[in-house]
């Protein structure tokens, strides 16, 4: 049978589950052999009989299961959005120029003072009702086509406040310039007011092209980590290399990395070694050497030689994937801290509305003569003034910086919620091994006691800890297999939870484990207690091997603690926060391991399931608390705690159990994360205040509270300057953040 | 008081009202989805308010045919959703609520709102 493949891009994939829906429908059609859907790249690649299935089939399958598929003709692109959004900028330029040039000129003609210096045609009433047409209907267009459809829904946006607000201006002033006879009758000297309207658009204009520009760099992040993304892969099959797109590479392939190429996805090296630039991904700027059967990860760079590696993750399983999907779900997230902005956007605009009445009612019955044109100005700045914008970015734009900032720096925050609770962490619960340790023990003292060899002690403990699956077992049968020491049978073996092993080697009972299980055998160690004591208080684990009920031997298991942990922890405790570690270990031992770091509150010798319950316990002190643990063993834990802080490890990001991963597994980054918690929570406080007060001060000065008591009033330009500047600014601060230096 | 305090006085009580009425007062029509709903973008969404089973997939397609800039973006915070939406063209997301209650979706600048509710 003839196959054939195919490779077209799919729209409006979001998420894991429309990858199987999509795979599933096109392996539905009679003829399709292989359907795969990459969520990264949102291609699909079909392998499929040519007589049967036609490109319509295809397309219908896939609309069947609520997508586009675009077969034959290229996917709007990220650079073709950037392209669509640019020329929204070159228009809104131009209508920005268009207006300020024709409202300044009309403003020259009109306005005191500069009037004199004025050509006499500007001050033609009818000359600025020609120049103002164009502005309010061409360059103001959007701002009614947005009234319009927000009516017809029974919403009201900003749009509608302008679109009312420069109306009324526009409509009063043109009537003045038809009918002044009018307006005369009625005690009013016919002056139009053109030039409000006219510059109010302009400006607020410009003002939404400044926010437009700003906001594109609250989004950077994502579009920097999309870019990291490989293109091709210089893939080995058949003997045969071949330089093939992304989106084609299958698990299992072969990949050759040459020095200077970037890794394209996820694998585990095969065949050579080389040193890595990691730091796209976790912003360690240290190369890591990487040698066979050590992990790569995709999007990484290879510096010095070449390698070849076996892909094992593609598409939207690779860790870059993963990365671009938590940042992007973390900046669709909403922080708990925006409730209240949330609640009082739906009534904002209408309640503006409401004002903008009163103020004209209360304007014309109790204000200065010629009482209407004082109610229609002032209702125009109240109309003006408000800006609900503001409100609306203030946390967003802030949460998108602040989360992208983290990913930039290999902390990943999971969403905004506990961007927000991280900053009141007031205790850091930090599990030892794997945590603060490698967790990788090993064997450093090796006592034998009575006639017994320090070879023969090994070699017997290792023999007895082969069947035992204990971590720390692994370290003395690592130690024994370095010495190539063959390994003894051993007979019925038995591991005994919570205190070690036993068994029959050569037809002697041996036991090896710690005190517990030399009491529980009756085997005195009061000689060892000495040199016992003296190790755990150096942080080391010390396991004792009986032979009969005697005991030949002490063997030390001592984990290596991280470099970076006595600095991270000294950051946190300089931050004022309460450094706590939990362990399965003895006392003594966590007690010496803690005083190495620094670390005066430990839980000792507590079982893997009780963790959980110390995290609440400290919780119900009443602080909040965060949990730091390997994310895989320590999920009851992690969830439990306020903020859950896992350690990522290789290709295994562990999302779910944890509020925050650092995939650099510096312990120095859970400051770095607080302190960017810290600060983007400022920045969101500092632009709620800003928006909020803003507009609760100066609504009511557009009103003109403020003219009984000193004769002010706002000008409805200098409203619609102050609304242009306020959302604008709102996102200018968010965009701080990216200055600031946390690392 | 002169009539035409009196007319403007009555005219903008009763512009309050209208306004109250109009914007606030509205009913919202709730739309029963299962499966998928196309949601149109223009000026708001249509449908505004729908109705979703707790723990059930639904599609919900929403196509923008408005350029206010504002509603470039739809942002569903409780289910960690911002998505870009790009004029006349459908852009699916899927949704599967685990637990019930009012969850309000919104534009980019949080102007315009729908909302789902999931029983």
């Amino acid at each position: 049978m003839n196959s054939d493949k195919k490779t077209f891009s799919i729209k409006g994939m979001h998420c894991a589950s429309c990858v199987a829906a999509i795979e599933g429908s096109l392996k539905k059609v009679d003829g399709v052999l292989e359907a795969t859907v990459n969520l990264a790249t949102e291609k699909a690649m079909v392998t499929f009989d040519p007589e049967r299935v036609t490109d319509e089939r295809l397309r219908s399958a896939v609309s069947n299961a609520g997508y586009q598929a675009l077969i034959n003709e290229e996917a709007k692109t990220e650079s073709d959005e950037e392209k669509e959004k640019q020329k929204e900028l070159r228009d809104l330029r131009i209508k920005v120029i268009v207006s300020l040039v024709l409202g300044g000129l009309i403003l020259w003609g009109s306005f005191p003072g500069i009037i004199k210096t004025a050509p006499v045609f500007l001050k033609n009433f009818w000359v600025q009702l020609f120049l103002a047409t164009p502005v309010q209907f061409w360059a103001g267009f959007a701002f009614y086509r947005a009234t319009i459809s927000a009516l017809k829904h029974r919403t009201a946006n900003m749009d509608t406040l302008v679109a009312i607000g420069t109306t009324v201006a526009f409509g009063y002033s043109a009537f003045v310039t038809v009918l002044p006879q009018l307006v005369i009758k009625i005690g009013i000297e016919p002056m139009p007011y053109f030039d409000t309207g006219t510059i109010i658009i302009g400006l607020i204009l410009l003002g939404r092209y400044f926010e437009a520009r700003a906001k594109a760099g609250t989004s950077e992040a994502i579009k920097k980590l999309i870019g990291l993304q490989a293109k091709t892969a210089r893939v080995v099959r058949d003997g045969k290399e071949a330089d093939i797109p992304i989106s084609e590479v299958i698990i299992g392939d072969s990949i050759r990395v040459r020095p200077g190429e970037k890794i394209p996805v996820d694998g585990i090296i095969t065949d050579g070694e080389s040193s890595i630039d990691e730091s796209m991904l976790t912003g360690e700027s240290m190369p890591v050497d990487k040698i066979t059967g050590n992990i790569v990860v995709g999007a990484t760079m290879n510096k010095t030689g070449t390698f070849t590696f076996n892909a094992t993750k593609i598409g939207s399983e690779t860790m870059l994937a993963q990365i671009i999907k938590l940042v992007q779900e973390a900046q669709g997230s909403k922080a708990p801290i925006q409730r209240l902005a949330d609640s009082v956007s739906s009534y904002f605009v209408p309640v503006v509305i409401m004002l903008a009445f009163l103020t004209f009612a209360v304007w014309y019955n109790f204000g200065p003569s010629p009482t209407l044109l004082f109610a229609l100005l002032n209702t125009v700045a109240v109309l003006i003034i408000a800006c609900p914008c503001a409100m609306g970015l203030a946390t967003p734009t802030a949460i998108m910086v602040g989360t992208g900032k983290g990913a930039e720096h290999g902390i990943l925050i999971k969403d905004a919620e506990s961007l927000e609770t991280a900053h009141k962490i007031k205790t850091i619960i930090f599990d030892k091994t794997g945590t603060l340790t490698k967790g990788q023990p090993e064997v450093t003292d090796i006592i034998p006691i009575g006639s017994i060899s320090r070879d023969e002690l090994l070699k017997l403990a290792g023999s007895i800890e082969k069947g035992s699956e204990h971590s720390l077992a692994e370290a003395i049968v690592r130690a024994a297999e370095a010495k190539q020491f063959m390994v003894s049978k051993v007979e019925k073996f038995q591991a005994i939870p919570g205190h070690g092993v036993e068994g029959v080697i050569d037809g002697a009972r041996v036991v090896f484990g710690n005190k517990r299980l030399m009491d529980k055998e009756s085997i005195d160690i009061g000689s060892a207690n000495k040199e016992i004591s003296g190790m755990e208080n150096n942080g080391k684990t010390v396991m004792m091997l009986g032979i009969g009920n005697k005991l030949v031997g002490l063997i030390a298991v001592a984990d290596i603690i991280k470099e970076s942990a006595k600095e991270g922890l000294a950051a946190l405790q300089k931050l004022g926060i309460e450094v706590v570690m939990i362990t399965g270990d003895n006392q003594r031992t966590a007690t010496a391991i803690g005083k190495t770091l620094g670390i005066t509150r430990i839980l000792a010798e507590v079982l893997p399931d009780q963790k959980e319950a110390e995290v609440r316990k400290i919780q119900a002190e009443g602080k909040v608390v965060a949990m730091v643990g390997d994310g895989i063993n320590d999920a009851p834990a992690l969830a439990a705690a306020d903020v859950g802080i896992a350690m990522g490890s290789g290709t295994d990001v562990a999302i779910e159990a944890a509020d925050i991963t650092l995939i650099n597994k510096d312990l120095r980054s859970i400051a770095t994360a607080i302190i960017l918690s810290k600060k983007t929570m400022r920045t969101i406080r500092l632009n709620l205040f800003w928006a909020f007060g803003y507009n609760v001060i100066l609504i009511p000065v557009a009103m003109g509270i403020l003219y009984p008591f000193f004769h002010l009033l706002l000008n409805p330009i200098f409203a619609s300057v102050a609304m242009a500047t306020s959302s604008v600014s709102v996102v200018s601060n968010s965009l701080l953040l990216k200055r600031k230096k946390f690392f | 008081m002169s009539l035409d305090k009196i007319v403007v006085t009555v005219a903008s009580i009763a512009g309050m009202g209208f306004t109250y009425w109009f914007f606030l007062a509205k009913k919202e029509k709730e739309v029963q989805v299962s499966g998928s709903i196309d949601i149109a973008v223009e000026g708001g969404y249509t449908p505004e308010v729908i109705s979703i089973p707790k723990g059930k997939s639904v599609k919900l397609n929403f196509l923008r045919t408005d350029s206010t800039v504002c509603l470039e973006e739809v942002v569903l915070g409780d289910f960690k959703i911002r998505k870009y939406l790009p004029l006349n063209q459908k852009v699916v997301i899927e949704v599967t609520p685990e637990r019930s209650g009012e969850f309000i979706f919104t534009c980019g600048m949080n102007m315009y709102h729908g909302k789902i509710i999931v029983k």
